[in-house]
């Protein structure tokens, strides 16, 4: 999906890979149709988390992959988002349903507002927090930077957990709407990886990735790092509400449990696997890692191999992943892409042998 | 245009810099020599606002920046260069370039990833511009090459080239010379006189090998241990007892 | 509230710090040599325990038993741990290393669900350590009492380690400067694998005690307790082992008294760690004890 630099005004020239990405875009939304008609739920479920894992991948990876930040609390935000997002949609009756043991603050009761408008507000409340925790942790060194975010992520889902006539504690909030259907979870994907795009091959994305490759340098070169840091922090974390909120109303409970570091390591796996710095490879890596999660169920299930049979082993499926994860991590560093980005060249390139060119020309 | 007055950065107990007071004209080469350790890059990291110093002031066009944060101080005209190259390895020659021309650019995130035509038009002017730098400096037919696969000596031209960038009025050179044979250095050195002439610069340099820089600076000031042991023209400096001490056989 | 109330809350708070304590000298010790937040030790400590339950229940040995070779065996394993996930990032960006623990954590949690069963154990404590104690009108478990005794002894025994020994100097040498050290003929490797054994075995004594004292086992036990004592370790100021101690011991006591005195906030317990380290962070980032590392430009 890379173009060639073209320097100077020309009209929009339709080349060969314009051409192939606008075939394989409606290839694709064809599928979607397809698939919304004709697969079961189960099915269309585990596509559909697709899209929401590949917005929530790309949101960690602007932070990690492309400004070089290494944050934990990602469950954090996503948690902000689900949260805001659920209370601004649910009816007061549902609400009320909800919020048996302690009743809902009064101020929250009679909200009730459509998907778009709600899943914007949940965003801009991600990115508002974001944007607090940022101010001040980004002052630190990498390693603290981690732990100071994964604490962060902690002490909200605490609070989240204790802060009862809110969000109804640890009970959770049920029977949220179904609003994440297949046409919105895919057009947010779609939105959302247009951004990262444009965005990385702008001026502001190539700041970031100076910022990631080398701050002092980059200082130099007069950049503001601080604010580079803190945009993509704030930006980083709209996108996870976003995609937290997707996730709600997609499995629509949503409680303090599902936002733990857990689910911080699933995306940041899905991440790594893809290649740090890569938005293809992001893509790419939630949509397969996703299907591989559902398909590996089977290993937790009881296993009828043709020699033997095993009982259910649960944990079996993480332990795979974790494997994965490591061995990815210390035999191929770069992940699946690197931090290259998918182009119609490079599949031509499997098949017939090329010259070598370096950089991430954009 | 540049100057420091009693400019000292103590570390806890180690004094790098010590009652450091510089006076940089228009358009001269000015050169800060001193073995290993004399406090050089110390110098530098504080004018240039990555240290806050201990003592004194730096005064840049008459007005004081000291403390200021490193990105503003680029941006009011003083760039600079690393001792070991800080290239941005990801990154082609070209992007090295271009990031240092994000100051102008400058239309916030919005902009940018919208490709507004205000931001679209800024961002060709800035892909003219580096081009432009590239070819003077013959790199450009190495745009799109990954930055650090270049030769040693391409590197260190693509890193003045990326500070030029910044279209600074004076340029900060932290051993430009190092790891080059006599030969390159002299090119090297040739090079600098020929940049500052052309963009009309001031060249403030570090070097520890005296030779190199003889036949460029018009002034030098030669630190040991952090302390200006002596200052004025090449000549007056090569014959200084004291310099010869400070160095004392190395060249 | 009684005095023999806050006697036992005082008792309590010195045997929790003692074990956060524990925890927290194997992550400054892997911090300081290797700039690596050890996210498995958490689980390491996990293992210890699990491994010194199933000597006593499977292999019927006697509780003293069990604990030596288990901690024998999660010394060597994190030694283990060490050759295979972390040495060969050694040289890569820190992120790397950072994911290779994370993974390990992981890997090492979700094999404990597989091998020993997602469902909590009971421990069989042994008697002489459940015995109940009274001083007059005060009682307590022999248990809590006996943590911080051995805490202290296994305390002396690492300091002077560390002070007296050429591998305590060799330790601090690489904590120090590892590239001075190499050439200075230091086996990295070998103090790298050291430390990771005493750390590894401390965290698994820390795990034994702690099994005694909250008699339950699940293989997430360790989750809290390491991300708690990691924050232990960066109050007292990380790379510092004095740190370190005086981290956990503050962790724990500060815990214990929120219980006590502040019953209603009892749900934040856990909370407090992390509000405690972004204070410290951002006040103090280098701990209470720390140094501070400059990078060269």
């Amino acid at each position: 999906m890379i173009m060639k630099a073209t320097t100077g005004k020309q009209p929009f020239a339709l080349t060969r890979n314009r051409l192939l990405t606008i075939i394989a875009l409606a290839a694709f939304a064809v599928l979607a149709i397809i698939a919304n008609s004709f697969f079961d739920a189960f099915t269309l479920r585990v596509f559909n988390m697709c899209a929401i894992y590949i917005v929530l991948a790309l949101s960690l990876n602007l932070l990690n992959g492309f400004t070089g930040l290494f944050s934990l609390g990602h469950a954090g935000f996503m948690a902000v988002g689900a949260y805001v997002c659920a209370l601004l949609t649910m009816t007061p009756e549902l609400k009320e349903m909800n919020y048996f043991l302690v009743p809902i603050v009064p101020w929250l009761r009679n909200i009730t507002i459509p998907f778009l408008p709600a899943i914007l507000i949940a965003g801009l409340a991600s990115a508002f927090v974001g944007f607090l925790i940022g101010a001040p942790v980004l002052r630190l060194r990498d390693d603290y930077l981690a732990i100071a975010t994964l604490g962060f992520g902690e002490i909200i889902r605490v609070l989240i957990t204790n802060a009862q006539p809110i969000t109804n504690g640890a009970q959770g909030l049920k029977g949220l709407p179904r609003y994440a259907t297949t046409f919105s979870v895919w057009v947010a994907a779609g939105l959302v990886t247009l951004f990262m795009v444009l965005l990385m091959r702008s001026s502001y994305g190539r700041a970031m990735k100076a910022v990631r490759d080398d701050e002092l340098a980059a200082e130099a070169m007069g950049i503001n790092v601080f604010r580079v840091k803190v945009t993509s922090f704030t930006v980083s974390s709209f996108l996870a509400g976003v995609g937290g909120a997707l996730l709600g109303h997609m499995i629509t409970t949503i409680d303090p449990k599902m936002f733990t570091f857990m689910l911080t390591f699933n995306i940041l796996l899905i991440v790594v696997l893809g290649g740090i710095g890569s938005i293809s490879g992001s893509v790419i890596s939630a949509i397969v890692v996703t299907i591989l999660m559902e398909a590996l169920r089977f290993l937790d299930e009881p296993m009828n191999l043709i020699f033997f049979k095993t009982e259910g082993l649960p944990g079996l499926r993480m332990v795979v992943f974790s494997i994965l994860l490591m061995v990815m991590v210390i035999y191929r560093q770069r992940g699946l892409m690197g931090n290259k980005e998918f182009s119609w060249d490079m599949l031509q390139g499997l098949f017939v042998k090329k010259g070598r060119k370096g950089g991430d020309h954009v | 245009m540049l100057s420091t007055a009693h400019l000292t950065m103590k570390f806890g107990g180690l004094t790098a810099v010590s009652d450091l007071n510089l006076e940089i004209r228009k358009n001269e080469i000015v050169g800060l020599i001193g073995p290993n350790g004399a406090g050089k890059t110390t110098a530098f990291n504080v004018i240039t606002g990555m240290y806050y110093p201990t003592e004194g002031k730096v005064l840049f066009k008459g007005r004081d920046i000291t403390g200021l944060k490193p990105h503003s101080i680029t941006a009011l005209g003083i760039a600079r260069t690393f001792q070991n190259i800080r290239l941005f390895k990801e990154m082609s020659v070209l992007e090295n370039v271009l990031v240092a021309c994000h100051m102008s650019i400058n239309t916030g995130i919005f902009g940018a990833t919208l490709h507004l035509p205000g931001y679209r038009s800024r961002e060709s002017e800035a892909r003219r511009f580096s081009m432009e730098l590239l070819e003077k400096v013959g790199l450009v037919h190495l745009a799109y090459e990954k930055g650090t696969s270049l030769p040693y000596g391409q590197q260190r031209r693509l890193e003045i080239v990326r500070a030029l960038a910044t279209k600074p009025k004076i340029l900060l050179l932290d051993e430009p010379a190092a790891g080059m044979n006599p030969q390159e250095s002299r090119e090297l050195m040739d090079f600098i006189r020929k940049i500052r002439d052309e963009f009309d610069l001031t060249i403030f340099l570090i070097e520890h090998h005296m030779q190199v820089v003889m036949g460029v600076c018009e002034h030098m000031y030669v630190l040991d241990y952090g302390v200006t042991i002596a200052h004025g023209d090449p000549a007056s400096i090569q014959k200084n007892p004291k310099v010869i001490e400070a160095y004392l056989g190395v060249d | 509230m009684t005095l023999s109330l806050l006697f036992q809350h005082i008792v309590n708070a010195l045997s929790l710090g003692s074990l956060y304590a524990l925890i927290a000298i194997g992550y400054t010790m892997v911090y300081g040599i290797l700039r690596l937040i050890n996210f498995a030790h958490g689980d390491v400590f996990m293992l210890g325990a699990y491994v010194a339950f199933y000597g006593i229940t499977l292999v019927s040995l006697p509780w003293w038993a069990a604990l030596l070779v288990s901690i024998a065996f999660t010394a060597l394993f994190g030694i283990g741990l060490e050759r295979v996930a972390y040495k060969p990032l050694r040289d890569s960006p820190r992120i790397s290393i950072m994911i290779s623990a994370i993974g390990a954590s992981f890997l090492l949690e979700s094999l404990a669900v597989l091998i020993f069963g997602g469902r909590p154990k009971g421990v069989p404590v042994p008697d002489v350590l459940s015995k109940v104690i009274h001083f007059g009108s005060v009682s307590m478990i022999t248990i809590s009492l006996i943590i911080p005794l051995f805490t202290f002894a296994l305390l002396g025994v690492l300091v002077w380690i560390v002070n007296k020994t050429k591998t305590g100097m060799a330790m601090r040498a690489v904590s120090t400067d590892i590239e001075a050290a190499r050439l200075m003929a230091v086996d990295v490797n070998k103090v790298v694998s050291f430390t990771f054994g005493i750390g590894s075995l401390l965290a698994a004594f820390g795990g034994i005690m702690w099994s005694f004292k909250y008699p339950q086992l699940n293989p997430l036990m360790g989750m809290m307790p390491g991300l708690k004592c990691f924050i232990a370790a960066v109050i007292g100021g990380i790379g510092s082992i004095g740190g370190a101690v005086m981290g956990g011991f503050l962790l724990g006591i500060i815990e214990i008294m929120i219980v006590a005195f502040l019953p209603t906030l009892s749900g934040y317990r856990d909370a407090f760690a992390f509000i405690l380290l972004i204070v410290v962070l951002l006040v103090k980032p280098t701990g209470l004890l720390g140094k501070r590392q400059a990078e060269k430009v």
